[in-house]
């Protein structure tokens, strides 16, 4: 019986705001344009994951692919991502090229801004997912078929939605409260659907290299290759191994001090050496593997923290409201037909910059939980409001133009 | 444990944070099993249960009482009577009538609290060969609003520090200006954040003492609150410039002062010189029921401090739900997550957090929220836990 590692990496980087106060609004609308001195600019930040992560990671999946046959992955890659390494590293965006070039990269669609526009507003998210297949197919020359949601935020409405829009998969969070008795390790189908199947993130397996790789207090710290395909090759009721991470979880999140380039350098042997082992893109798993049963989720489930909810985006009363008023701006916005105002508006809709403005653990002191680059989540929001309101006056000064 | 402990002021009977630092401190240290005696200048009312009041001078209360542990231009003669005096002199008449006061009882360690005990604490630590621990709320640099301040109290900070068997601090901050000033080494200095017993704050309860910002408010107005000693440590002025770049935008918004000091004409004269002197409001100084209803009536609390070694009163904002904007200069900005931070030179920004949260209901809501969950939470118990350990350690140093 044959067993398949479904491996997906996400690239993303959103567009941070710079420090905008009231000072600035209705004076100056250079929203993203951070201080290229400050670590935490768009263009540093994006020049150090390029160094850290993207690049040698890029050249370390060339050297799989061109060393075993049977290697293959999947990718999804934000249009933001796109547009800063054009920008700023467009020999890594080369790279990306070049991976998908072998006809062993599958690329996953979903929005280009990475927002949450599913849940606010929908034909503004069906924009966003044009604009980023259109991207995609540009740069790659792919269509993708597979859909994933930023965050994976799935509920049984978006896999409806993706089965009448013509993807043949979606993904989720193969999340316990949600799946009962059953196993992320095999194809599913989502409930209320006919065609399209469900792919379950194995986030145990998945947050072994994702989170606790480097921890070495760990009990199971360090993870070798051998050791992680011990684990799968013993794990006997399954099909697929679905390692669902975000891209930057080699050489960003894990360091390669850590030794996780090491890992993935030898994962790919350590696997094939098993007979009947095998990696499959997205879509070869959907042709091979027929749903074991149907999974029904009608609460939103996501990828993140403990809660594996929104509640990390719109879980207080400041990312309700700041989000809330942003997609309230829609009509004005768009009607304008100011194409700048349009961009600035939806890279507002980015899900990061609810993220940064998130309370939860702030409360519990574990302020370096998470990644943001303002001290404090009401930092955040103050500044992205200053931007709101700023957006919003140039949408009124359209409608009266 | 028995502890000696020195102290210039204790509430009521106190100008601002150290009275009420040392008096929940000393009672988080009785529930740890320390035996204080508290030496007073002056005769003190109401009398603890926890803790033995002793006072310098049997005197209950003179015209001059407010000799205030942030003011040293009048002093008292060792009758008990308050005269102007030399500085030095006067520190030697209290200094003498502590050592004689101690002849009589027995302790294992002294802790004072801050300069003007400095004298009498070297004094009885030569007496007596018991360990002294210095509990610094404050340096000269920062009673003087970051300058060096005078050179006769410095003397008198630098030999206390270098003599003392161990001090502490009550923030990062404070450690590195001890540090920086008197060349002290850090790993004898340790910090212990201050803290807000919450049973020690009273409710708020019946109408708002503030009628007229009660009606201002029913019509749409804001209020920004700052309660504190109107004197150049605090910053003041630098709100008031933040405020006329506030009322530009938000022209209801109505800036609340509590407190007395030195600076009170200056602000006043730098409001109408700005345009907004009808947005500023002096309350001069308050106890009790007002100056709770100043933390209740405000929608935010600004501590604009130039140098503030802690800081209590945005905790105490916290009490009341009132979120609060504070000065990274400050030793509370160290230990509170829950506010918003400022560099308290940069106006602008203190405007543009000022309006933001005027303007934005859900962070006010957040804010005050999440600061009261944090305040819920503090506690004196664990510095005081910590202080006895150390206590411990270097009473067993002395008898090894």
């Amino acid at each position: 019986m044959s067993k398949s590692i479904i491996l997906y990496l996400h690239a993303h980087q959103p567009w941070r705001l710079r420090h905008y106060t009231i000072f600035d609004a209705a004076e100056q609308h250079n929203y993203f344009d951070t201080d290229p001195k400050n670590q935490n600019s768009n263009q540093q930040v994006l020049q150090k994951v390029t160094a850290k992560s993207y690049l040698p990671t890029i050249n370390r999946l060339k050297n799989l692919i061109d060393k075993h046959y049977d290697f293959k992955l999947n990718l999804s890659i934000t249009g933001l991502l796109i547009e800063q390494l054009e920008r700023w590293a467009p020999e890594a965006l080369a790279g990306f090229q070049d991976l998908a070039a072998t006809g062993r990269v599958e690329i996953a669609a979903e929005t280009y801004y990475h927002s949450l526009a599913f849940f606010y507003d929908r034909p503004e998210f069906e924009r966003q997912v044009k604009q980023h297949t259109e991207k995609i197919q540009q740069l790659f020359g792919q269509t993708p078929t597979v859909f994933r949601n930023t965050e994976l935020a799935y509920n049984n409405e978006l896999a409806g939605w993706a089965e009448q829009a013509g993807y043949t998969g979606v993904l989720a969070e193969g999340w316990d409260p949600a799946l009962g008795w059953r196993s992320p390790n095999f194809m599913y189908r989502p409930a209320g659907t006919h065609h399209i199947k469900l792919l379950l993130k194995n986030y145990k397996l998945s947050d072994d290299l994702a989170f606790r790789f480097g921890d070495e207090k760990w009990s199971e710290w360090p993870l070798t290759a051998d050791k992680f395909c011990h684990w799968l090759n013993e794990t006997h009721d399954a099909d697929i191994f679905n390692l669902f991470m975000d891209y930057e979880t080699f050489g960003e999140h894990q360091w390669e001090d850590k030794g996780i380039f090491e890992f993935l350098e030898s994962l790919p042997e350590q696997w094939l050496a098993h007979p009947g082992n095998n990696f499959l893109t997205f879509s070869e798993a959907i042709d091979r593997y027929e749903p074991k049963d149907e999974v029904d989720m009608p609460n939103t489930t996501t990828w993140a923290d403990t809660d594996r909810d929104l509640t990390a985006w719109t879980g207080n009363q400041m990312q309700q409201s700041a989000i809330a008023a942003l997609y309230e701006l829609a009509d004005d916005v768009m009607s304008s037909n100011d194409l700048k105002l349009i961009d600035d508006w939806r890279r507002l809709q980015t899900s990061d910059h609810f993220y940064y403005m998130c309370t939860k653990w702030f409360n519990d002191g574990d302020v370096h939980a998470y990644f943001s680059p303002y001290d404090s989540p009401y930092e955040a929001f103050i500044n992205f409001m200053n931007v709101y309101h700023d957006l919003k006056w140039r949408s009124m000064k359209a409608e009266f133009a | 444990m028995k502890v000696l402990m020195l102290g210039w002021e204790l509430p009521p009977n106190n100008s601002g944070g150290l009275g009420v630092a040392c008096l929940q401190l000393s009672k988080a240290l009785t529930a740890a099993g320390a035996d204080i005696d508290f030496i007073l200048p002056c005769r003190h009312e109401p009398n603890y249960d926890f803790m033995r009041v002793v006072s310098a001078f049997g005197t209950k209360s003179f015209p001059g009482w407010d000799v205030k542990a942030y003011e040293s231009f009048r002093y008292l003669s060792e009758g008990g009577d308050f005269i102007d005096f030399d500085m030095n002199d006067q520190q030697a008449v209290y200094a003498k009538r502590v050592g004689q006061l101690v002849e009589h009882m027995e302790f294992d360690i002294i802790h004072a609290h801050d300069w003007l005990t400095f004298r009498a604490a070297l004094l009885v630590r030569q007496k007596r060969s018991v360990p002294l621990v210095l509990h610094v709320h404050s340096i000269e640099r920062d009673r003087a609003g970051g300058q060096p301040g005078n050179p006769w109290v410095r003397e008198v900070e630098a030999t206390a520090m270098l003599l003392a068997d161990h001090i502490l601090a009550v923030s990062h901050r404070t450690k590195r200006m001890i540090c920086e000033e008197y060349g002290v080494p850090a790993d004898k200095v340790e910090v212990v954040h201050n803290a807000v017993d919450i049973n020690e704050l009273a409710p708020i309860e019946g109408r708002n003492s503030f009628s007229y910002l009660e009606s201002l408010k029913a019509d749409g107005w804001k209020v920004v609150a700052s309660v504190g000693r109107l004197t150049v440590q605090k910053g003041l002025p630098h709100l008031v410039s933040a405020a006329a770049e506030v009322v530009k935008r938000l022209p209801k918004t109505i800036f609340l002062f509590v407190g007395d000091g030195e600076q009170r004409d200056e602000l006043l004269e730098q409001a109408a010189a700005s345009g907004i002197a009808s947005n500023v409001v002096f309350a001069g100084f308050q106890r009790g029921k007002r100056w709770r209803d100043a933390y209740s009536i405000a929608d935010l609390f600004v501590l604009p401090s130039v140098s503030e070694p802690f800081g209590l009163t945005p905790y105490e904002a916290a009490a009341y739900s009132t979120p609060s904007l504070v000065s990274k200069q400050s030793g509370v900005a160290e230990a509170f997550q829950n506010c918003l931070k400022v560099d308290y030179w940069d106006t602008n920004e203190m405007a543009n957090k000022i309006v933001a949260v005027l303007r934005e209901d859900p962070l006010q809501h957040e804010l005050s929220r999440s600061a009261n969950h944090e305040f819920q939470r503090l506690a004196w118990s664990g510095a005081a836990s910590r202080i006895i350990r150390r206590y411990n350690q270097l009473a067993e140093k002395v008898s090894a």
